[in-house]
């Protein structure tokens, strides 16, 4: 905290605080407004005498009902969805293993292997997909759920268990010594002593895993065609911009639906989130 | 309840030789402590016995069994941590239920149990707490407990107290003491704390890079300490060494440095023989030493300029230099003494040590 004259925290503190939230959270409230406006004022000119940018007097649910009336979009977001919670939950038992196994078992090239993983995860998507989309066609997986499910523990699962690396690192080992002393095989002191310790961690890479494949854009793109098939980014992208016409309503009503799930995530596990990004384990 | 007995065992790791050739017989009840500073093997040595830690070479037994490649939990032992290792998302009870659980015992039975070693602990009214809402002795009790209710046929301790404070220390020193008087489970202490392995240990093992220096009860290795090394670590404050020359003077030895010129006592007489000329370390330690009166026989007296004085209550510790090297006397209260005073001090010759120079053995 700032010491000092009232004056002193206002300058260095409050109004560059306050700048920042504004800059973070105006898009937000842009895509919110947007997503309520009626067409007829989204299209005024800026000089028409009563072009109110910021704020609506006529709030309507058009966008939402063409959303789920003209478009596929219940569909997206079940896929995207489905999509997620799958690679996630694939990506977090493997992250888990791997990194307890890389922090704990004393492996030849353990400390090679970690690495090894970690620069798989800095190998950009954008050349990944080309022969990922290659193996894709060769497996007959092309536009199914099933070509994102896989493909996404491409880096998820290097996230993982970088992630759970350091977490199972920072555990006293102590305390599954004592578990095996005290009558448990690896296993269970694994499942009984260390899971439940490193739960906030395990929880931070399941929301980092999930945020990431449900706001995933280049694979999704790529590895589906038909609108049925789509996630919410490329689905609501795709087919709301037809040429170079944006219906910036039902793009932002998407947007704004899309962002729903993933907030009531972190909200619902804020806590635990942080504590695992701090990685504070007391005993 | 058992014996445990190491022999002949090796720890190498990569580059480290970290415990060499040790062989121990810990007996059925026995408490026995490891001593010695940080890196000497001690540690490593109580982890093989626990099984956390492979052995390279050598065997361990306890009881009759060759436990060398049993898993821990096999072993029917427990295990104490310097940092408790309480697993934090459960409660006291059932932390200390765990390992009842783990081997499938029934829950009136656990149940009975876990009250007992909660009551033996004075911990009965921890038991629905978590390990975070527990002060450090608490903890400390609750990783005792754990350890109890198994009924292990040893109890290994690693540095239990470390993480007490002082006070605390002394106070869990004497309950742990208590405890294996009233459970009789062999135990294996490790610390670095010469004062608990002293107070604790109905033996104790002074280990240094890896190497067993002595094993004897605490009163055998204050008394007749095997080398240099363990004279110095026991005992506190710790033993005075000066270099001199052992020389043949009037039908008798003498040994001599700038500000020392000592008898050698009868008893040495024979085996300092053949040190004549050349030059041994002597060991005194500060409580065999006291201000010289008229009774103090000529080569037991040296004089020494006081440089610090300690005044602890019971005793002073006088700080002198003697010739070239440094002293330490513990001296009576009662006698007034400043700094840079010249003051004759006398040893008695029934407790003086020598070394060996090159070996470090006692003569």
């Amino acid at each position: 905290m700032i010491e000092g004259a009232a004056w002193r925290k206002w300058v260095f503190f409050y109004i560059p605080l306050a700048l920042f939230v504004f800059i973070l959270l105006f898009p937000f409230y842009w895509m919110a407004i947007t997503a309520f406006r009626p067409d007829g004022e989204l299209y005024r000119p800026w000089n028409a005498a009563n072009y109110q940018p910021f704020w609506t007097r006529n709030p309507t649910l058009d966008h939402i009902k063409y959303l789920f009336e003209e478009t596929l979009f219940s569909n997206w977001l079940f896929n995207t969805m489905l999509i997620a919670v799958c690679s996630t939950a694939i990506s977090l038992t493997c992250g888990v293993l791997a990194g307890y196994a890389l922090a704990r078992l004393n492996f030849p090239f353990a400390g090679s292997l970690g690495t090894g993983i970690f620069v798989t995860y800095l190998v950009p998507q954008t050349l990944l997909f080309i022969p990922l989309s290659d193996i894709i066609r060769n497996f007959h997986l092309g536009d199914t759920p099933w070509s994102l499910i896989l493909t996404y523990p491409t880096f998820l699962i290097p996230f993982c268990t970088w992630l759970m690396m350091g977490y199972f690192k920072a555990i006293p080992k102590e305390l599954e010594e004592c578990a095996r002393i005290d009558g448990a095989s690896r296993l269970k002191a694994m499942i009984y002593i260390i899971i439940p310790v490193a739960v906030p961690g395990i929880l931070s890479a399941g929301i980092f895993a999930f945020t990431l494949s449900w706001n995933e854009f280049i694979y999704a793109l790529v590895f589906l065609s038909s609108p049925a098939q789509k996630t919410v980014p490329v689905g609501v992208t795709s087919e709301l911009i037809r040429g170079d016409v944006f219906f910036w309503g039902p793009l932002m009503a998407g947007a704004l639906l899309g962002s729903i799930p993933v907030a009531i995530v972190y909200s619902f596990f804020v806590e635990h989130y942080v504590a695992g990004l701090t990685g504070s384990v007391k005993g | 309840m058992a014996q445990v007995t190491i022999r002949q065992v090796n720890k190498k790791y990569d580059e480290v030789h970290a415990v060499k050739d040790v062989n121990l017989e810990i007996h059925d009840k026995e408490f026995m402590v490891l001593v010695g500073p940080s890196g000497c093997g001690k540690t490593t040595t109580l982890r093989m016995v626990a099984g956390l830690e492979s052995i390279t070479s050598g065997d361990i037994l306890i009881g009759d069994t060759v436990v060398n490649n049993l898993p821990p939990m096999d072993r029917d032992i427990a295990m104490v941590f310097q940092n408790y290792a309480l697993y934090p998302h459960m409660t006291v009870a059932d932390n200390m239920a765990f390992g009842l659980k783990m081997r499938k015992f029934e829950r009136s039975e656990i149940e009975q149990r876990v009250r007992n070693a909660a009551d033996i602990l004075g911990i009965g009214t921890l038991l629905k707490r978590r390990p975070r809402q527990l002060s450090g002795g608490q903890r400390q009790r609750v990783a005792l407990g754990r350890a109890i209710v198994r009924h292990p046929q040893v109890f290994l301790f690693d540095e239990p107290l470390s993480n007490l404070d002082a006070k605390l220390r002394v106070q869990m020193r004497v309950e742990l003491k208590k405890l294996h008087e009233r459970l009789g489970t062999t135990a294996i202490y490790v610390t670095h704390d010469q004062v608990e392995a002293m107070t604790l240990g109905d033996r104790v093992v002074v280990m240094k890079d890896g190497w067993v220096q002595q094993v004897g009860e605490p009163l055998q290795l204050y008394n007749s300490p095997a080398n240099r090394f363990v004279a110095g670590f026991i005992g506190s404050p710790a033993m005075n060494f000066a270099t001199v020359t052992v020389q043949a003077r009037n039908g008798a030895l003498w040994t001599q440095s700038a500000g020392l010129d000592i008898k050698v006592p009868e008893r040495l007489g024979t085996s300092m023989g053949s040190y004549a000329g050349r030059q041994v370390t002597l060991g005194i330690r500060p409580e065999d030493v006291h201000v010289a009166g008229a009774g103090d026989p000529p080569g037991t007296t040296f004089d020494g300029d006081v440089e610090v004085v300690e005044q602890l209550g019971p005793e002073i510790l006088l700080d002198m230099k003697v010739g070239s090297e440094m002293m330490v006397a513990s001296v009576e209260p009662t006698h007034k003494v400043k700094v840079h005073d010249r003051i004759r001090l006398a040893l008695d010759p029934a407790r003086l040590h020598y070394f060996d120079n090159e070996t470090e053995k006692a003569i």
